[in-house]
């Protein structure tokens, strides 16, 4: 574990992408093959089962620590993380032991069918030989959730440094359905036969957003526009007479997707696309907020299945006929796609993503200005020589979005973030007048710069009016721009109205409370945008 | 029937009717007893200043020229109808607790205080008392310091690993108090210490005190940056990442704090590394002191007083929180102060 842990601080401590590499390299290169392995499952969001409830993790801790419950309680909120603080109150170990990452894995592991008793022992006992940094992260081990700021592509860049395998190479191996508990290093990193399972999808290929001049891209003729869609990026696998759909956050959503099993029945095996998961009705594809009910939904009732059935708009053809396809151009992509879609019926439930024609930039813009009438969120540009890359590359892929709907708002309450911005107030609720009251209508957390978030925190503080746990409420004084990508009618809030990624644009110190929008100006924008 | 209290919480401070003086008030007042230095303890604008003789040459430095008399740890003055007495607090040098009595009544303001020895500040020593007033910076049980022994160790290995790639190790610290204590704990032998100038300010002042310190190179515009690669540099956390520490080309920074222990903040201070040492006392320090001065009454101030004060009386005592300027709980006042 200690290893671990110094590959852990040398992470957490640095902010600079090099040294994270150079550390995790090293790591690679020298921890044993099934520590490596569990390193890569455990940054890239897998985790051992939860064999202990949390609760019980407080309790045994607390107790250990001499401390009642309550005080435990008011100490978590301002660690802001349950891990570390078990870790911090503990008293200090009484010897301390060097078992790997994995004997602490399996350890648990072993806990899993224990009475609690002999569970608590043996908490409690490798709580009494780690130091509080290991203690950190074998609590972290039951919790889950390491948040060190290491992506995939900072990992797969790591693995290609430490095993000289190419990034995309490697990207492509993490993908997937892999299980820490059942693959080995060598099989999963090393092995020949890396496509084995039939299940391992592409990974995505990210568009950057377009701030500049769209002019700026070129001819137009060298680019590709489709419209962006306001679904789920996903990818559908059919390989084996098998289907699988994956997000692009690499969650298998198979399942929740039973409509897309009769891809099948239209398309090869040995076919992969990628396109957008959108609601589709009357030949049309539908909004977000048609789709939202789907989302989360782990099994479909009949019902739902026929009020929002799911379709996959194709945008691109990664695999055709078993052969990667990714390293070919777009235009010779899309034209296999064209051709894979032509005879498609009207019920599969793939669709063939348009291309829209334009001669010029100013042509594009002016249709990009009517994305929301077709239920798209802006324009995506795609270079028409361009293979599928791997991951956020710039250059290739750009989003052209429209400009976020926005609206003024007063900020009514106030509570701590959570992790790094566990000390300032970074969570907000804002409020739009109706009438002479003002009426909350969404929270927000992100947007504002740590200096700003500063400056409000000290202002919270000398403005609270009253205190609900951890929320503050404060005296209504700031107005914010907030910026939202849709607006959706919704019974569960007070305002009536649910906005779609709130965050903060700007902090308008420019305004005062009196100048906040209203209750009426978001139904409006309900009426036209809803 | 009832009397008022030989100490009071006033809207000024602390104030004693029976000797007509304030303990660190916040307000211009007459007579000011002053437990140490910092800035949120020894304001501008009194009439008189009491303090520790050790104390005395820093506050000139801070204040300018000021009225102040001076006592020696232990010396007991009669101020109106109250005895005084200033006993070490161990905070920074010169920092005392300062003890109250009228009649068989005894009150203690610690001001701040640490437990362990830094080897510069007259080690703290308990006072017993009936009533005790106790800051509570780090009253929380998730603060336990290490021996500062361990720290001194994690940090001169940090250096010489920035002086081994040719960077310069930037520290960030208090100018008052915590530098010198970081100093003391420096290994010359690494390379050489640079200085800011508030920090050798207060450097030079303590020398003439007779207080031995490391060899130290004041960092101003005259010096060879590159001459220095490999060399330390203690700084305000102000001057982190400034223009003036930028000359030196590369760096790594580091801050040496209390609030360190925890990830969020030391991940949100975006240094290369934390350090967790505090010139206050952590939460088992905090519970040992107060027992040790056999106080049935405490008054909680600075830090987080709420929860402290709680748990006080959970375990018996008869504990109250009373008023700080400030609110306490915030980090991002110089935990130092
Ligand atoms: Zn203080
Ligand atoms: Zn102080």
């Amino acid at each position: 574990m200690k290893q671990f842990a110094t590959l852990f601080a040398q992470l957490d401590q640095s902010t600079k992408t090099n040294t994270k590499v150079a550390a995790l390299a090293d790591y690679f290169s020298t921890a044993a093959q099934e520590d490596r392995l569990w390193t890569v499952a455990l940054f890239s969001g897998r985790r051992p089962k939860r064999s202990i409830t949390t609760t019980k993790l407080s309790k045994w801790a607390a107790e250990l620590a001499e401390i009642p419950d309550w005080l435990f309680d008011e100490c978590y909120p301002i660690v802001g993380d349950l891990a570390e603080t078990i870790s911090l109150i503990l008293p200090p170990p009484r010897r301390l032991s060097d078992h790997s990452l994995s004997f602490w894995i399996k350890y648990l592991k072993s806990l899993a069918d224990v009475e609690e008793t002999d569970c608590k022992t043996a908490i409690l006992n490798a709580w009494g030989q780690l130091d509080t940094a290991q203690r950190f992260l074998f609590n972290k081990l039951i919790t889950g959730g390491f948040r060190v700021g290491i992506s995939q592509k900072l990992i797969t860049r790591a693995l290609a440094k430490s095993t000289g395998q190419s990034e995309a190479e490697l990207a492509h191996r993490l993908m997937g359905k892999w299980d820490p508990t059942t693959t080995t290093w060598h099989d999963l990193i090393e092995a020949e036969d890396a496509s084995a399972d039939a299940s391992r999808p592409y990974p995505f290929c990210l568009a950057h957003g377009l701030d500049g001049d769209a002019a700026d891209l070129g001819p137009p003729a060298d680019w590709q526009a489709e419209w962006k869609w306001d679904g789920i990026r996903g990818q559908l696998i059919l390989r084996d007479g098998q289907y699988f759909v994956w997000s692009r956050g690499e969650e298998l959503m198979t399942d929740r997707f039973p409509e897309l099993s009769r891809a099948i029945d239209y398309l090869p095996s040995g076919t992969v696309l990628d396109g957008e998961l959108l609601v589709w009705r009357d030949g049309h594809p539908q909004s977000f907020n048609a789709l939202q009910k789907r989302v989360g939904r782990k099994t479909v009732p009949k019902k739902l299945l026929n009020d929002a059935p799911v379709i996959l708009y194709a945008y691109d053809l990664l695999e055709w006929g078993g052969v990667d396809l990714r390293a070919h151009p777009l235009q010779y992509r899309r034209a296999l796609l064209e051709r894979a879609c032509a005879d498609l019926s009207d019920d599969a439930p793939v669709r063939l993503s348009p291309i829209i024609p334009f001669k010029s930039w100013k042509d594009l813009a002016e249709i990009r200005s009517d994305a929301r009438n077709h239920q798209a969120e802006g324009l995506m540009l795609k270079r028409g020589d361009s293979p599928y890359r791997v991951g956020r590359k710039k250059g290739d892929w750009w989003k052209w979005k429209l400009d976020p709907l926005s609206i003024d708002a007063v900020m009514i309450y106030a509570q701590s973030g959570h992790g790094r911005r566990a000390n300032l107030f970074t969570d907000y609720t804002f409020a739009v007048w109706n009438g002479n009251d003002l009426v909350p209508f969404t929270k927000a957390y992100s947007g504002l710069s740590d200096e700003e978030f500063r400056k409000i925190t000290a202002w919270v503080k000398k403005n609270t009016q009253q205190r609900f746990g951890p929320v503050r409420q404060v005296t209504p004084h700031h107005v914010f721009e907030i910026a939202f990508e849709g607006i959706q009618a919704s019974s569960r809030h007070k305002s009536g109205v649910a906005l779609r990624f709130p965050r903060m644009a700007r902090w308008r110190q420019d305004k005062s409370v009196q100048d906040a929008n209203t209750l009426d100006d978001l139904n409006e924008m309900l009426a036209i945008y809803g | 029937m009832t009397r008022t209290p030989l100490l009071t919480f006033t809207p000024n401070g602390i104030y004693c009717p029976s000797g007509d003086f304030y303990i660190d008030p916040w307000r211009p007042v007459r007579r000011a007893l002053i437990t140490h230095g910092h800035a949120d303890h020894a304001r501008a604008g009194h009439e008189h200043y009491l303090c520790t003789d050790l104390a005395a040459p820093v506050m000139r430095h801070r204040l300018g020229p000021i009225d102040v008399e001076t006592v020696a740890y232990g010396q007991v003055l009669t101020i109106g109808d109250a005895q005084v007495s200033f006993h070490p607090a161990g905070h920074v040098p010169g920092s005392a607790q300062i003890r109250v009595q009228v009649g068989g009544e005894i009150w203690v303001a610690s001001g701040d205080y640490k437990i362990e020895n830094d080897g510069l500040s007259t080690p703290f020593e308990p006072v017993e008392c009936h009533h005790f007033i106790t800051e509570s910076t780090f009253g929380l049980p998730m603060f336990h310091w290490q021996p500062q022994s361990v720290i001194a160790a994690q940090i001169n290995a940090w250096w010489a690993s920035c002086a081994a790639n040719d960077q310069t190790a930037f520290l960030g610290a208090y100018a008052l108090g915590k530098a010198q204590r970081l100093l003391s704990m420096l290994n010359p032998d690494i390379g050489p210490i640079l200085t800011h100038t508030a920090i050798e300010n207060t450097n030079v002042i303590l020398r003439g005190q007779g207080t031995t310190l490391p060899d130290t190179i004041l960092a101003d515009g005259s010096i060879d940056h590159k001459v220095y690669k490999g060399a330390l540099v203690l700084a305000p956390p102000s001057a982190l990442g400034s223009a003036w520490a930028r000359k030196f080309g590369a760096q790594q920074t580091a801050f040496a704090s209390g609030w360190m222990q925890m990830r969020g903040v030391r991940r949100r201070r975006a240094g290369d590394r934390g350090f967790v040492i505090s010139d206050h006392a952590d939460w088992n320090g905090l519970l040992s002191a107060i027992k040790d001065t056999g106080a049935e009454n405490i008054y909680v101030t600075h830090g987080y007083t709420d929860i402290f004060a709680r748990h006080l009386n959970d375990i018996g005592l008869n504990a109250q929180v009373v008023p700080t300027q400030f609110e306490g709980e915030t980090l991002d006042t110089s935990e130092d102060a």
